[in-house]
């Protein structure tokens, strides 16, 4: 039922969402941490940012990050001048738009756990001698792991779904840039409804698991204690 | 040994400015209205909140012009209005959270800690499962095993019912006879600080408008801030006798004697007495043929005026002690109440407090 060419694809997906959200769970959390606790005038502007992927269409990032890559933007002077190369239609440059891509879906759940907790939590610890950053990892991380949990499966997933970037930053190539959707893509136009339908029907069935996972972690209404 | 604090501080609407050198030992009361910056000056103390100023506790520097410790390397204690217990934690981890992380090689052992505030039982429950009470005693006992050298409490009655509060109180006056931690107490409540306090810093709109020995403070009639149906004497005295017929105890202080209910407090003991200046009247000579039973010679030393202005607060002395009678000013004009006139008080009702 499934081609070789359609486990390739699946094993790339799979690969640059676990990467991809690895990542952004690195730079995201820091990220939510600073928005969470910031008065800073430069918190709207920094959310902003970090919120434009949820309305421009993937293609305008895909654009600007492709020039921003190619061999006359500054990311890609650079990427070949520390001899990496160039990042468009390569792997590593799919994991760069995704991690961009995919920012606010893992910044925002974290930040709204941290702003939940509040100076309470963190000003107990403080007079319990913990040191800022033994406060962060003893205190507001444990106390933001629903937080966490969201921001994971929500990044990956969305990673999972992206298209319009990939097109745009990776093409079309098997078993280096062409992920599921792009494969979908494909078999429709080659008129392989059948190839089509295995993919597509996986894809529906992946994105209810996570959605009812999302519920069952956070149930709503009733307050879980 | 002594705590200095002077802080300044403003927000808009709010200011805080106070010069305070406090005893060094004992329980101090941070009294006054909410909104009068107690819970600031309480956070200032701690470095949770960072005002200009200087403060020294015991001989240590922890703020001045040029440090400021952060509050994570002071040796304080600190009480939240809230507990503020970490709700991911159980009992034991919480307790355990402080103690781990203070440096002093004689770390606190646990279990006095656990078996004076009652915890035993707890130990493995999860902060939701507490009740206001038992979550208020768990976070005394995580700041106390910090082994801390200040302990700041702020308002740790405020989120408990009546019941739960009298259920309460005896741990703090256990705390305060067992321990030999100086302690800063905020409360907005007159009964508390009655019962608990040794001294007694009264705030008004971010100011220390006065402060001094409980019993001397109490009984001034000139205090800034009214205190109402709360305005009482305070003082010390011992139980001498007990009544086992009428169920009744006869406590002496410096001045006299008073019968009270008997609360079962053994022959001996220190108690401490309220007496609220609404039981007291004033009689120009002795009744016996009155229902009251406490009359005690006395000595008119000043009045001052209520808020009501039916009523007047007279501060009457009894050997060397002080108290407070709250008649009308008709009454008072009546039976002539000049300072120094000799009078008999009688008292209607007495508390045994602590």
């Amino acid at each position: 039922m499934l081609t070789p060419a359609d486990l390739g694809a699946i094993w790339l997906t799979l690969k640059l969402a676990g990467v991809t959200t690895l990542l952004l769970l690195l730079i995201g959390t820091p990220i939510a941490w600073w928005l969470a606790r910031t008065r800073s005038w430069w918190k709207g502007p920094v959310g902003a940012v970090v919120a434009l992927p949820i309305v421009l269409p993937p293609t305008v990032l895909g654009f600007y990050l492709l020039l921003l890559m190619g061999p006359n933007g500054p990311v890609g002077r650079f990427t070949e001048w520390a001899g990496i190369g160039l990042l468009p239609f390569s792997f590593g440059g799919l994991v760069v738009a995704s991690v961009f891509y995919s920012m606010p879906f893992v910044v925002q759940p974290i930040q709204n756990a941290f702003e939940a907790i509040g100076d309470g939590p963190l000003e107990a610890a403080a007079t319990l001698r913990a040191s800022p950053l033994d406060a962060f990892f003893s205190v507001a991380v444990p106390l933001a792991r629903p937080g966490f949990l969201t921001a994971t499966i929500l990044g990956f997933a969305h990673t999972v779904g992206e298209f319009g970037v990939v097109l745009m930053i990776g093409g079309n190539i098997p078993d280096k840039t062409r992920v599921v959707s792009v494969l979908i893509y494909d078999h429709v136009e080659a008129l392989e409804y059948a190839q089509a339908h295995v993919l597509a029907g996986g894809m529906v069935v992946f994105a209810f698991l996570v959605l009812l996972a999302l519920y069952l972690l956070n149930p709503t209404g009733r307050k879980r204690r | 040994m002594s705590i200095r604090a002077r802080f300044q501080l403003s927000y808009p609407g709010f200011s805080l400015d106070v010069d305070l050198d406090l005893p060094g030992s004992g329980v101090t009361a941070l009294f006054g209205q909410s909104g009068c910056g107690k819970t600031t000056l309480l956070r200032c103390m701690a470095g949770l909140e960072r005002g200009a100023g200087r403060l020294d506790v015991n001989g240590e520097a922890w703020q001045d012009d040029s440090r400021f410790v952060p509050t994570h390397q002071r040796p304080l204690g600190y009480v939240f209005q809230d507990a503020r217990l970490f709700a991911h934690l159980d009992v034991a981890r919480n307790l355990d959270y402080g103690r781990r992380r203070t440096a002093s090689a004689d770390s606190l052992r646990r279990d006095p800690i656990v078996d004076l505030l009652g915890l035993g039982p707890l130990l493995d429950r999860m902060p939701a499962r507490l009740s206001g009470g038992e979550q208020q005693r768990v976070a005394i006992a995580r700041a106390l095993l910090t082994s801390p050298r200040l302990l700041l409490m702020d308002e740790p009655l405020a989120s408990l019912d009546h019941a739960r509060k009298q259920e309460f109180l005896p741990w703090l006056e256990r705390l305060r006879d067992e321990l030999d931690i100086p302690l800063i107490y905020v409360s907005h409540a007159p009964d508390e600080v009655a019962r608990l306090a040794d001294h007694i810093v009264v705030m008004e709109a971010g100011r220390a408008v006065a402060q001094g020995p409980l019993a001397e403070t109490l009984a001034r009639i000139d205090l800034p801030i009214k205190l109402g149906e709360d305005a009482g004497a305070v003082f010390a005295a011992s139980v001498a006798e007990r009544d086992a017929e009428w169920h009744l105890a006869r406590v002496e202080f410096d001045g006299g004697e008073l019968w009270v209910r008997d609360s079962g407090v053994p022959v001996g003991r220190e108690v401490r007495v309220r007496v609220l200046a609404r039981d007291v009247s004033i009689a120009n000579s002795r009744h016996d043929d009155v229902s009251i039973m406490n009359l005690l010679p006395a000595t008119v030393v000043a009045h001052a005026a209520e808020d009501h202005p039916s009523q007047v607060l007279v501060q009457l002395r009894v050997g060397s002690t002080l108290l407070l009678g709250r008649l009308t000013r008709r009454s008072a004009q009546r039976l002539d109440l000049a300072p120094g006139r000799e009078v008999w008080v009688q008292i209607k009702a007495v508390a045994l407090i602590g």
